[in-house]
């Protein structure tokens, strides 16, 4: 018999051993009885082997010197493998370099082809739709096509009251 | 309605068996993670941020029609007792429980609505529902979630789906699952097995009240592991196939035990029956085990039918937040396993004695 398995989080000997297998390849996480309490291993709503196991290959990873930090919250590339959570949305596009990586071997596949919220979707295409009409709309100035410039700036007002958030709950008050 | 009302509110879980057409499924629970675009996630968010986050979705989800009778408060309006109640009904997560400021949660009236709010994310939105009814609960959650996103600006991307804090709920954000009653795996040492086959077909196993393949109750929540990749039905119906074989194994298994040694199996039940009814001290682990082995039982027509609900219903309230419930006041661990026996020897008194088998074993349907 070997030396007994160490906890992959701090090294104490292991007495919970986990398999999962994603996308056919097997990962193995050993933990202390601490830690497997301290990660919620036995809290049938708290625990995720993925969550482990990123959070392992995360401080295996050798530390990058990269100082990238979210410009909407200020969130750094060294406090993702702290926590193993991002600080916003936005971090998923700063932070693009490592998440695309992990997402292969977390997941199915790595874009998505589920569900599409409506309202975000043609925000994201009003947003597309308005950088458009700005671009237009420089344009007809530079090359003083004034009676263009007044449609485009007229559109803009449009597009930009479209995105004005709807009044509250008219449809599903009773 | 306040927090005291809606717990003596009979739920979802307590009150509708689940159907004994599919016995071997408890519940039925699909989890939405959703988050609200351009602000921090709750674990990064300052205590300002996350006041204001907090309400803004109280307000939405509380105006949401299913809600239109709910509990709707801070975590920290609720007392210790109250928010263990409602882990072990599965409402909300220990985490959230155990949260300072900042977080809240919505339940509706018959319990089968709930969402947290700046738990992990924003947004966990539940959707529970006894017996085996993962088509049903994902219906009813996709509408819940369409009309709440009429309300409130979700972070989401094209190219990865819903945004949320851990990459691990990344894409639909969903995490359905069913609570799964399988004794004669146990019994017949079979689990480890079937969770290392479930684990390669990329679902996740967990033993309910305890550890791995010795999960007390025998009772199991099998659910996806990946969220990206794959549409919400997809996933959903790569679940149900897994249940649906995991059930067969478990009929099959009972099948045998009752080939091999009928009178061993028997002998159990009866003796699980007999402890029920006249034990004076019992942890909430052994009334687990005992509770499983009359619901067996009740499978293999020795109790009838309609005493599942019973059962049902007791492994909720056997639970310790729920013992401590019933008696009104604080109590020490070894006076709350006193309260429990007294409890379970008070149902059981009322409980039909089991049926003498056939010597060939009764067959399951
Ligand atoms: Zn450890
Ligand atoms: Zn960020």
């Amino acid at each position: 018999m070997g030396s007994p398995l160490k906890c992959d989080l701090c090294s104490k000997p292991a007495t919970v051993h986990l398999t999962q297998i994603v996308n056919n390849k097997v990962h193995k996480v050993d933990l202390c009885e601490a830690c497997a309490q301290a990660k919620g291993v036995t809290d049938p709503n708290g625990f995720s082997l993925a969550d482990l196991l990123m959070k392992a290959s995360l401080t295996n990873e050798p530390t990058a010197t990269s100082a990238t930090r979210c410009e909407q919250c200020g969130f750094t590339q060294a406090e993702f493998k702290k926590h193993g959570r991002f600080g916003c949305p936005h971090c998923y596009e700063t932070f693009a370099a490592i998440v695309e990586p992990m997402l292969g071997t977390m997941h199915k596949g790595t874009t998505h082809t589920g569900k599409v919220p409506a309202r975000a979707v043609s925000r994201k295409s009003l947003h597309d739709r308005l950088s458009a009409l700005e671009g237009e709309l420089d344009n007809a100035i530079k090359s003083e096509r004034y009676e263009d410039a007044a449609r485009y700036r007229d559109e803009i007002v449009q597009v930009k009251q479209a995105f004005a958030p709807k009044a509250e709950g008219e449809s599903l008050r009773p | 309605m306040t927090i005291q009302s809606l717990i003596e509110t009979p739920s979802e879980l307590t009150s509708s068996a689940s159907s004994s057409k599919c016995a071997v499924v408890l519940m039925t629970r699909i989890r939405l993670a959703r988050n609200l675009s351009g602000r921090s996630f709750p674990g990064w968010a300052d205590a300002d941020q996350r006041s204001e986050i907090l309400a803004t979705c109280r307000e939405a989800v509380g105006a949401l029609n299913p809600m239109k009778r709910s509990v709707n408060v801070g975590v920290t309006d609720l007392n210790e007792l109250q928010k263990l109640i409602l882990v072990e009904r599965h409402l909300i997560s220990r985490e959230l429980s155990g949260s300072k400021s900042g977080s809240g949660l919505v339940i509706n009236r018959d319990q089968t609505v709930s969402v947290m709010i700046n738990e992990e994310d924003h947004l966990r939105i539940q959707v529970l529902r006894a017996g085996f009814q993962l088509k049903k609960a994902w219906n009813a959650i996709n509408d819940f979630d369409s009309a709440l996103e009429e309300k409130l600006d979700y972070a989401f991307s094209p190219r990865w789906g819903y945004l949320t804090a851990c990459p691990t709920n990344l894409g639909t954000g969903m995490r359905a699952s069913a609570m799964m009653h399988l004794p004669a795996l146990v019994i017949s040492g079979q689990m480890e097995k079937i969770v290392r086959a479930v684990n390669q077909l990329g679902m996740v196993v967990r033993g309910l009240f305890g550890e791995g393949s010795d999960a007390s109750g025998s009772i199991f929540q099998i659910s996806n592991q990946t969220t990206l990749g794959e549409p919400e039905e997809e996933i959903i119906k790569r679940l149900q196939s897994v249940l649906q074989s995991i059930i067969e194994h478990e009929l099959n298994a009972r099948q045998k035990l009752l080939e091999a040694d009928p009178r061993k199996l028997f002998d159990k039940i009866g003796r699980a029956y007999g402890i029920l009814q006249h034990s004076h001290v019992l942890s909430s682990a052994e009334a687990m085990n005992l509770l499983s082995l009359l619901r067996l039982g009740i499978d293999l027509q020795i109790f009838p039918e309609d005493s599942r609900p019973v059962i049902d219903r007791l492994f909720i309230e056997a639970q310790p937040g729920h013992v401590q419930h019933a008696v009104q006041h604080d109590l020490e661990a070894g006076e709350r396993d006193g309260m429990r026996a007294t409890r379970l020897r008070d149902e059981f008194a009322r409980f039909p004695a089991p049926a003498t088998p056939p010597p060939s074993g009764a067959k399951p349907d």
